[in-house]
């Protein structure tokens, strides 16, 4: 039992990260089509927020480590090149976002941390959809026979991955867009985020059938499983029939409305995923699993991680709405 | 390179580059809370100024602490996948309460940076204060995990099975407590010199005054009560050490031969081949008596310890004597201080006490890797004492070289900008006060 609430909880804070961390991301991409003009905005809108943000990534490792070792050493060892990536691009773009921000002088240098954000911001989550992707894709090898491009090139360079990889690039893009539609303060900002969110929402569609394509093109397992669950079919038609929904929330200027119903889009995209997953954690290339309860370590660390991570909900929950309350509320929208 | 020489360097460096962010992360925002309660208690602006300078600092040092410790958490697995594989379910659980104390942090933060005008100076100093207690909080979990590699505790092996695995038997295990506590005043010790050093340079270049008298005080207050603090905790961690650790111990006196009433070594070169050491001050009797409290002691020696188990004398005696001796000196001048506010002396005008104040700006944090450095080699050839060992959990993936220049780049990088931005704040403040 513990094992399922300790999943859940991972699921969950996979698709925080996936909605906060998403934006954050999204933002950087999203600079480097408006330039200078998206740069205030940008900033005042992620500067109080954007680290914890971040913190569902280190929840999310913790809770790999600490309860499912298994799977995150196949994380770390098959896919250790695009972890390493993924990372220097997270530390680059942290790092480049605060020293634009806290930098004492308005110069030269500010050219250049924009640069670095925005580039590193595309890498980052382009590495973490080729993370992601061989989970669910079947392309890590199960034997240490193999030659080193089996082992770690292979299970995240290839055809399927990459596709994920953009999806992930547009998902995100589309949900920055649609974020800071509130906060943009002109009304040809907000007309320039609009088209942006509408083009960015058909990319991702598109993006999101290159993965089917590419699985069908080299022979991967996912399109097969895919077809196969209703539940999961459904989850991705509706994500796709939210669309008009946004629109007419874009036009009518309705921010938390559209906000909500984004968010439900990545919460279904997510649950697919997550579904197709279900009960495995890793899908390995030659058809054998690694489940969900092979993984999981002894009991009593499952009940006692449990026991940290609601206390630690209880804790981040409250102050987390605070937070957001605090710098996202309505009146300074307008 | 070397797979595991490499390994074990990139760890060292990514560690000892985020042990000062997260140092500075513990203590600093308790130096920008005090600043902020001074200026509520007399309304006079210049506190107001110091608290909000200093958070910009700790701003700076906690994003880059934060996504340096991002590339830990997966380091750890991306480095030693097999320790992980066995520790992650054992040792696990400081680092998921880690995980919460560090995202109230991150919070705390964000609402102490924007929250100036948004809400009460109270609530806004008590956001402060989270910020400091939590991160103290992170820093003492992150330092019960690797108590843990020191001082394995809650599972039994079993055949090369890790079975019996008792999570909370694990976190408050021997050494954490010592540990936890040398390093948490550790992190006050070298803050606050690092810290004074830089206002002290400054008031020796005749900048803004009152503003830098007012950081200098602060600083060396939370410095100098923590450097006092030094040999006591570092005196209980080394007693641990003496029980648990026979192996690290000797190495950092470098003792070699097992006897009783066994003097205390300053400085000297260690000399493995011929198991002594040349040009040591000895001070008889002196290490049976801070091992174990009596002067006619036995205190295990090098030789007891199999050759293959034995760590690198050199290295960690070395690091050892940098540790106490700048520890001592840090000491000295905290001393100096107090004495010379008792007696009313005008230090702050006293241009070779500010030249001594900045010339010791980086001593706090040598201490501080020394310390780490005595630590973690001294704990060599294992990663988990007396259970694995270091090359035996390294990955299997090859060419490891590579993303050790990788992250010996992104790290040297990232240490030239911050250093310019910290220059580019201080010259900035002058310009925004004038004075």
């Amino acid at each position: 039992m513990y094992t399922d609430l300790v999943m859940m909880i991972l699921g969950i804070s996979l698709i925080l990260y996936m909605i906060l961390g998403g934006a954050d991301f999204g933002a950087g991409i999203i600079e480097i089509f408006t330039g200078n003009k998206g740069k205030s905005t940008i900033s005042r809108a992620m500067a109080p927020v954007w680290e914890a943000n971040h913190m569902w990534l280190i929840i999310a490792v913790v809770i790999l480590f600490n309860g499912f070792p298994k799977a995150y050493i196949i994380l770390s060892t098959n896919l250790h090149i695009p972890v390493l990536i993924f990372l220097i691009a997270v530390v680059f773009r942290g790092a480049a976002f605060t020293f634009r921000h806290y930098d004492a002088y308005d110069d030269q240098s500010a050219v250049w941390y924009s640069y670095i954000f925005r580039y590193s911001s595309l890498v980052a989550v382009f590495f973490l959809g080729i993370i992601i992707s061989a989970f669910f894709g079947g392309t890590i090898p199960q034997a240490n026979i193999a030659s080193f491009t089996d082992l770690y090139i292979d299970p995240w360079f290839n055809l399927f991955s990459i596709a994920t990889g953009i999806f992930l690039v547009t998902l995100s893009a589309y949900i920055a867009a649609v974020f800071l539609l509130g906060e943009v303060k002109t009304d040809e900002g907000y007309q320039l985020l609009s088209k942006f969110s509408k083009r960015l929402f058909v990319l991702s569609v598109i993006s999101g059938l290159a993965i089917f394509l590419s699985s069908y093109w080299i022979d991967l397992i996912f399109h097969k499983i895919f077809f196969k669950n209703i539940v999961c079919m459904i989850a991705g038609v509706i994500a796709t029939l939210l669309v008009p929904l946004v629109f007419i929330l874009i036009r009518k200027r309705n921010i938390w409305q559209l906000r909500f119903t984004v968010a439900l889009q990545i919460v279904l995209i997510m649950s697919g995923w997550f579904i197709i997953q279900w009960p495995n954690l890793v899908l390995f290339s030659n058809g054998s699993v690694l489940s969900i309860a092979d993984a999981a370590s002894p009991t009593i660390t499952m009940k006692i991680l449990f026991f940290s991570l609601a206390t630690g909900v209880v804790i981040i929950f409250p102050s987390l709405y605070y937070l957001f309350k605090l710098f996202k509320s309505d009146d300074n929208l307008t | 390179m070397e797979d595991l020489l490499a390994a074990r360097l990139q760890m060292a460096i990514s560690l000892g580059w985020h042990i000062i962010f997260a140092c500075i992360g513990m203590a600093m925002p308790f130096f920008m809370a005090f600043a902020e309660w001074k200026w509520m208690k007399t309304k006079d602006p210049v506190f107001l100024d110091l608290a909000k300078s200093w958070s910009k600092g700790v701003a700076i040092f906690f994003a880059v602490g934060a996504v340096s410790g991002t590339l830990l958490s997966f380091e750890l697995g991306l480095l030693w996948p097999t320790f992980m594989e066995h520790a992650g379910p054992i040792f696990g659980m400081p680092f998921s309460l880690e995980g919460t104390a560090f995202f109230v942090e991150a919070i705390a933060l964000g609402v102490f940076l924007y929250g100036w005008d948004k809400i009460s100076p109270i609530a806004h100093w008590v956001s402060g204060l989270i910020v400091g207690i939590s991160g103290v909080m992170s820093g003492i979990f992150v330092v019960a995990a690797n108590a843990w590699m020191n001082s394995p505790a809650g599972f039994d092996l079993v055949e090369g099975e890790f079975i019996n695995i008792d999570p909370i038997a694990a976190l408050f295990n021997d050494a954490w407590l010592t540990q936890a506590l040398h390093m948490t005043f550790a992190a006050f010790a070298s803050t606050g010199f690092a810290v004074a050093g830089v206002h002290a340079l400054m008031l020796l270049r005749g900048k803004k005054i009152k503003f830098h008298q007012e950081a200098l005080k602060i600083a060396l207050i939370f410095g100098s009560i923590a450097a006092f603090a030094m040999p006591i905790t570092g005196d209980l961690a080394a007693k641990d050490v003496a029980k648990r650790q026979p192996a690290k111990l000797a190495a950092m006196e470098a003792h070699y031969h097992t006897s009783t009433n066994v003097p205390l070594i300053i400085g000297g070169i260690p000399d493995d081949i011929n198991q002594k050491v040349d040009y040591a001050l000895e001070i008889p009797g002196g290490l049976s008596f801070l091992a174990f409290g009596d002067f006619d002691a036995e205190v295990v020696g090098l030789d007891q310890i199999p050759a293959d188990e034995r760590p690198p004398t050199a290295v960690v005696h070395f690091a050892f004597q940098i540790m106490v001796g700048l520890g001592t000196l840090m000491m000295l001048i905290g001393m100096l201080y107090f004495f010379m506010r008792w007696r009313k002396i005008d230090y702050l005008n006293n241009k070779w006490w500010l030249r001594l104040v900045a010339i010791t700006t980086p001593i706090g944090f040598i201490a501080l890797e020394a310390g780490w450095t005595v630590t973690e080699v001294g704990r060599q050839p294992w990663i988990i004492y007396g259970v694995m060992k270091t090359k035996d959990a390294l990955t299997p993936m090859p060419g490891i070289q590579y993303s050790l220049l990788v992250i010996i780049t992104v790290y040297l990088l990232l240490t030239l900008t911050v250093a310019w931005l910290m220059g580019r704040q201080i010259k900035f403040i002058h310009q925004k006060y004038n004075a």
